[in-house]
């Protein structure tokens, strides 16, 4: 089976992969600052916290043994914990993943569906009136940083315009976003806005092209009726290249939404990365950083394999 | 007239651009481009106050002499918003430019030397590439103390992978080509085949990417002043003014609003302007406009 050994394949590049990048963030966090105990603690310290802190890091052990020990635990579900919180990281983090996840999912399940029909229609309705607008709006949304999209909407739905929505998310990190509906509108609105635009431009360009192909005029030409021909023939073919988008756009729903959280307040990874950010939290720090680019890996191996499954032409075509 | 089109890829810079600026997308991002980076310049010296000087009452507006009002430290937001994207548009084009000189010579260098090499570079850019940039960027503020110089090489080297990927495609082509070969027969240095040869035939996607890459830029760069990672905290930015006056806008929107503003027409312009070029380098989706004009 051809598409067993591609997945395999593909796993162990995925594998691979998270290893070097596992490595990099040791080398960027740990190893390359000359003395990371000096950079959490500042300039202003005395040599005796100095030291207890390269205990407790295990800064003594050669770097080497550092690495792997953190790699090796993390394997074995333990994460550390946080220098501030004192916390377990497993215990910090978790309720923080689901309230991401919510951003995440419901984000995505608005907005691909939303991006992939205005890239279909714009496609069909090549260089008329739809097809200008939502190709000059999606370039122009798509330009606009997400920190200044999500200040703008607060200006619109939350002060002077229309005060309906609340600028800030009011929620623990333990309670369910969910428990406050009206407070998680924008985050999720700049997020649809955020994403929408790249997915639905590249879905137009394949579609595009593809409605040029010869087998769709095949297709049309053997007197099928056009419902068919886009169903049958079009849309699985221009999903392809969608796929690809749609995966690296859920990934940087994943990451980005630091900016989203830090913005709204949300009780999110994103938002804990910046605090751990600022306040030096090593160990946090690193645990989130690899688990947003896993995220990162993991979505390209998805929309990879996605892709060949999804393209008949690819399908075949396997060695 | 659509072949036309797809026969520039290998035109000269300049050409490209002259093409472009045909259509009017490209003449209002120029424009844009022109008027915010001329603006964010010279802006500092036409602010009527210092950056960080205490004018009046915080949060005030209708105070005399201070168009927009005072921040929610009392510092004047016209002052604060004509000296804050200097910084933003300097250090963008600080890391685009070094993204780009990295990408390039790392992407002609894998698209020449194809096999081992080829392969080795590819897989760095894939470890990369796994950190969205935002991401990369904090994880090296967060150990060494930000400063200009961390920021330029945090958001270039972010940049790099995704330009060397550009300029492999594109060169893949290029050194397939005859005049290659006879360069690399005649014995010619591996530098100028590269920078001589091959790059002057990829200068189309180039210029698209670069351009996409200095929209990114400015993104990442604002981000993560919004974020608390300036260079310098306490100096004006826009990205840093969005943050600190957000809590306040109801009483006072004028010091989120005019950065607001500010970054969304910058990257508005980058993106247009990109999105001419990319029309003529490519004929990349081949609409109305490109086919027309």
């Amino acid at each position: 089976m051809p598409i067993i050994k591609f997945i395999t394949r593909r796993l162990g590049l995925g594998v691979v992969t998270l290893f070097a990048v596992s490595l990099l963030i040791f080398l960027v966090t740990q190893a390359f600052p000359s003395d990371p105990a000096q950079a959490i603690l500042g300039r202003e310290t005395t040599p005796e916290s100095l030291d207890a802190l390269r205990q407790e890091l295990g800064l003594y052990r050669p770097a080497v043994t550092q690495f792997s020990d953190w790699l090796i635990g993390i394997l074995h579900g333990d994460f550390g914990k946080s220098f501030v919180t004192q916390m377990q990281i497993s215990e910090y983090i978790a309720p923080r993943v689901g309230n991401s996840l919510f951003l995440m999912v419901v984000g995505a399940l608005l907005s691909v569906p939303l991006s992939v029909a205005i890239g279909a229609f714009s496609a069909l309705r090549r260089d008329r009136r739809f097809d200008t607008i939502s190709s000059t709006t999606s370039l122009i949304l798509a330009a606009i940083p997400e920190f200044v999209m999500g200040t703008a909407l607060i200006l619109f739905f939350s002060t002077s315009i229309f005060h309906v929505l609340p600028a800030i998310t009011l929620i623990d990190a333990g309670a369910a976003p969910w428990s406050d509906p009206s407070g998680v509108v924008l985050p999720i609105f700049t997020l649809v806005l955020a994403v929408t635009p790249y997915v639905s431009r590249t879905m137009r360009a394949s579609m595009v092209e593809i409605l040029e192909s010869d087998y769709v005029e095949m297709a049309r030409l053997k007197g099928m009726s056009e419902r068919v021909v886009l169903i049958r023939h079009a849309l699985p073919n221009a999903l392809g290249p969608v796929f690809q988008v749609i995966a690296l756009n859920l990934a940087y729903l994943a990451g980005g939404t630091v900016i989203v959280e830090r913005l709204f307040n949300y009780p999110g990874i994103g938002s804990a990365l910046a605090d751990s950010v600022r306040a030096r939290d090593l160990p946090v720090i690193q645990f989130l950083a690899l688990m947003i680019a896993g995220v990162y890996v993991l979505m390209n191996l998805v929309a990879d394999v996605a892709t060949v499954l999804a393209t008949p032409r690819l399908r075949t075509s396997l060695k | 007239m659509r072949d036309q089109i797809i026969a520039t890829t290998s035109d000269r810079p300049v050409g490209l651009v002259r093409k472009a600026l045909k259509l009017r997308r490209t003449k209002i991002g120029l424009s844009i481009l022109i008027g915010v980076g001329l603006m964010a310049i010279v802006g500092p010296f036409f602010a009527p106050h210092t950056q960080t000087e205490f004018i009046d009452m915080p949060n005030s507006l209708n105070i005399p002499g201070a168009l927009f009002g005072t921040d929610y430290l009392g510092q004047d937001v016209w002052s604060r918003f004509l000296i804050g994207g200097r910084s933003i548009l300097l250090l963008s084009l600080g890391a685009t430019t070094l993204g780009l000189i990295a990408g390039i010579s790392l992407g002609l260098l894998a698209a020449l030397s194809k096999g081992k090499i080829d392969e080795l570079i590819m897989r760095i850019f894939d470890v990369i590439l796994s950190f969205p940039q935002i991401l990369l960027a904090l994880l090296l503020v967060s150990m060494f103390d930000a400063s200009p110089w961390l920021t330029i090489l945090s958001v270039g080297l972010s940049t790099t992978p995704r330009v060397g990927r550009v300029i492999r495609g594109a060169a893949l082509s290029v050194v397939e080509r005859d005049f290659v070969n006879a360069a690399i027969a005649l014995g010619e240095s591996r530098f100028r085949i590269l920078f001589f040869e091959v790059l002057p035939n990829v200068t189309g996607p180039l210029l698209v990417e670069a351009n996409l890459r200095f929209t990114y830029s400015i993104a990442t760069i604002a981000s993560l002043a919004f974020l608390g990672f300036a260079p310098d905290p306490s100096a004006a930015n826009w990205g840093t003014m969005i943050q600190e006056n957000s809590t306040v806008i109801v009483i006072q929107p004028w010091g989120a609003v005019l950065p607001v503003i500010a970054i969304a027409v910058l990257t508005i312009g980058t993106g247009l302007f990109g999105d001419g070029l990319a029309r003529v380098s490519a004929g990349i989706d081949r609409g109305k406009e490109s086919v027309e004009q």
